[in-house]
């Protein structure tokens, strides 16, 4: 390994490089191209993955909707089709029974799936909203984000029913002059006036709310419509380890003996669960990356074979001198060392510049997607990945190098001599 | 220096085999300048090789300042030849993207001498050669005469004790042949000992000895009156 770092022989391949440039830049060429297809490609899925996080990060990811429906079996006496109402005992009994649940709450709500909107009134102004009775916390599965001096609903608004209410972002501009504050203005609510302590601001990404949306105390709402214990439907949040398909079986399993339903019964209860959705989009990602990833190396694979290809033609035109160089007294070894060395030293500068245009590609791919609606953020490739490539190459670059190198080896200096 | 004694050496040629030199017994003293003459196929440039540790005897033994010469492998001869042995070839074969200069210090590099030394050596043969202005051209922008003398200086910056020349001026004109035997035969002056392989007469006549070989064997070995080159520069 001495000869490594020696100056003599770097100085002897800088020579060999730098005086057959057509040689050297198409070599080069092939493995830039490589490495550049890799981080452009693994920094780019990078980016998408980046960007479903930040899409993901205002909703637990591991939650899912159950609401009732109607009976498709008889059971216990009961006629099929019997419609079906998850009531508020219902929750503790989930809450009690299935230990992966870290949150729930139920909700009430008017103006969706098929309901009336609810019609709200300021002053001159009026607009049908959707309106839903809630828990405190909710907030826990579904982050709403409140404008400067408002808030969500409490527990307090909850224990004394208070007539409050949060609204939306476009609620606001329909209702509100621009120069208004909302927060602690009246609005009228069906036939009742409700003082407004925030307004929400439409989430980045994944929300499961729309900016028109109006929430007030479960408690208020109740009171207001008269539901009692009814729930419209359960937003439950499982905790990140569990397995989402199996607490979302669990759940229904419960529900339907509680309400005695057929266990078979698949009409009864309705749900949608958003955690196997979003398994599936990182599922995705994930795809992407690794797909990448295959792409970028195969690439660079095609790359290093083209350095041997090259090297080995090269070695055809370079009979002559390397049967020069053997006739002076270089040993095989030295002669294999050196194309060998060509080979990964080619590698490496090329690998370097391909990292260095990849990284200015992705720097120019997140100025271009900042601020979009598509979910992109910051595409990059992890320095393992990049050290790891480097790795691969000059690995490549020598076992590539010692076809060449071998053959340069096996030409006896007198037929690399002899008169052609 | 040289000594050699009943050198065999066959070529197998598919299932012929073809004998090409049949018993060679020859050597030869120091400072000695010995022209290998005879036809085409007469085996002069195998022997040559076999000198050269290009090639392998079969049987017989070779023996080089002292040192046997026989079954070395690559390395070992690789080794030998950088110590003992300056070529010159009739092609020159000079690298061709490497300075006069380069190509003159390049047996030094494989002798593993410094890069400051080597550069101070090769500026120091190529002067010898008359060629130190030369030293950065490269071999393209040189005439075939120079490129025959940067050989020779490159065959003898590694300071060999025999210097083996395979029809040096195969590829020159008569008045540039000349110049460059003059140049061979003042190195010859200074003491070296010089082996040149050539067909032609004129050429031969130019050295101390000339051995006729005449399929696979020597057929002659005299002793001539050299006649000096200079006086048809």
């Amino acid at each position: 390994m001495k000869f490594l770092f020696d100056s003599n022989t770097w100085q002897e391949i800088f020579g060999s490089i730098s005086k057959n440039k057509t040689r050297t830049i198409i070599t080069v060429i092939g493995v830039l191209w490589g490495i550049f297809i890799y981080i452009a490609l693994s920094g780019a899925a990078k980016g998408l993955d980046n960007g479903f996080d930040k899409a993901f990060k205002t909703v637990a990811m591991n939650s899912m909707f159950v609401w009732a429906q109607s009976t498709s079996m008889p059971n216990a006496g009961f006629k099929t089709g019997r419609p079906m109402q998850l009531k508020l005992g219902d929750v503790e009994v989930l809450e009690n029974r299935i230990p992966e649940i870290q949150y729930i709450a139920p909700r009430i709500t008017q103006g969706e799936f098929g309901s009336e909107p609810v019609y709200t009134v300021r002053g001159q102004k009026s607009g049908s909203y959707v309106l839903n009775g809630d828990f405190p916390i909710y907030t826990k599965i579904s982050t709403k984000k409140i404008f400067d001096g408002g808030r969500f609903i409490n527990q307090e608004d909850m224990d004394q029913a208070r007539k409050v209410i949060v609204i939306g972002e476009r609620v606001q501009q329909e209702l509100f002059k621009k120069e208004e504050d909302p927060v602690g203005a009246y609005i009228r609510v069906g036939n009742v006036y409700f003082q407004v302590i925030g307004v929400h601001k439409l989430a980045e990404g994944v929300s499961f709310d729309s900016d028109s949306a109006m929430f007030i105390p479960f408690s208020t709402y109740r009171k207001l419509y008269n539901s009692g214990d009814n729930v419209g439907y359960l937003c439950i949040a499982a905790y990140d380890d569990a397995d989402v398909v199996q607490v979302e079986k669990d759940i229904k399993a419960i529900l339907k003996s509680t309400h005695r339903v057929n266990p078979k019964d698949e009409r009864a209860f309705g749900s949608f669960n958003l955690g196997e959705r979003f398994g599936e989009i990182m599922g995705f990602a994930d795809g992407l990356t690794f797909m990448s990833l295959v792409v970028g190396i195969a690439t660079i694979l095609a790359g290093v074979i083209g350095i041997g290809n090259i090297l080995l033609i090269s070695v055809k035109e370079r009979t002559k001198e390397l049967g020069v160089r053997r006739a002076l007294g270089a040993t095989p070894s030295e002669v294999r060392n050196q194309i060998i060395l060509e080979s990964v030293f080619l590698t490496t500068i090329a690998g370097v510049i391909g990292i260095i245009l990849g990284a200015g590609f992705l720097s120019l791919l997140n100025t271009f997607t900042e601020g979009g609606d598509f979910p992109y953020a910051n595409p990059t490739v992890p320095i393992p990945y990049i050290l790891g490539a480097l790795a691969i190459m000059v690995i490549l670059g020598t076992l590539i190098g010692l076809i060449p190198a071998q053959r340069a080896v096996s030409i006896r200096p007198i037929d690399a001599l002899r008169e052609e | 220096m040289i000594e050699i004694k009943d050198l065999h050496k066959s070529y197998k040629m598919g299932s012929n085999s073809l004998h090409v030199l049949k018993g060679i017994n020859f050597s030869v003293e120091e400072g000695e300048l010995v022209a290998i003459m005879g036809s085409s196929g007469s085996g002069k440039s195998t022997l040559l090789n076999i000198l050269g540790m290009l090639d392998e005897l079969d049987e017989g033994s070779y023996v080089l300042d002292g040192v046997p010469i026989k079954n070395l492998n690559e390395t070992k001869a690789a080794n030998y030849r950088n110590k003992f042995l300056g070529f010159v070839f009739q092609s020159f074969n000079l690298i061709n993207y490497k300075s006069a200069m380069e190509n003159v210090a390049l047996p030094l590099y494989y002798q593993k001498v410094g890069r400051k030394e080597r550069q101070e050596k090769a500026l120091k043969y190529l002067e010898q050669v008359g060629l130190k202005e030369w030293a950065t051209h490269l071999p393209n922008e040189l005439s075939g005469g120079q490129k025959q003398r940067v050989a020779i200086a490159r065959a003898m910056a590694a300071e060999p004790k025999v210097l083996l020349a395979d029809e040096p001026t195969g590829a020159l004109d008569s008045k540039t042949s000349y110049e460059v035997m003059d140049l061979i035969q003042k190195i010859n002056d200074q003491g070296n000992t010089i082996l040149i392989v050539t067909h032609e007469p004129d050429i031969a006549d130019m050295c101390k000895r000339i051995v006729h070989l005449k399929d696979g064997v020597i057929i002659e070995d005299k002793k001539v009156e050299q006649v000096r080159a200079a006086q048809y520069v």
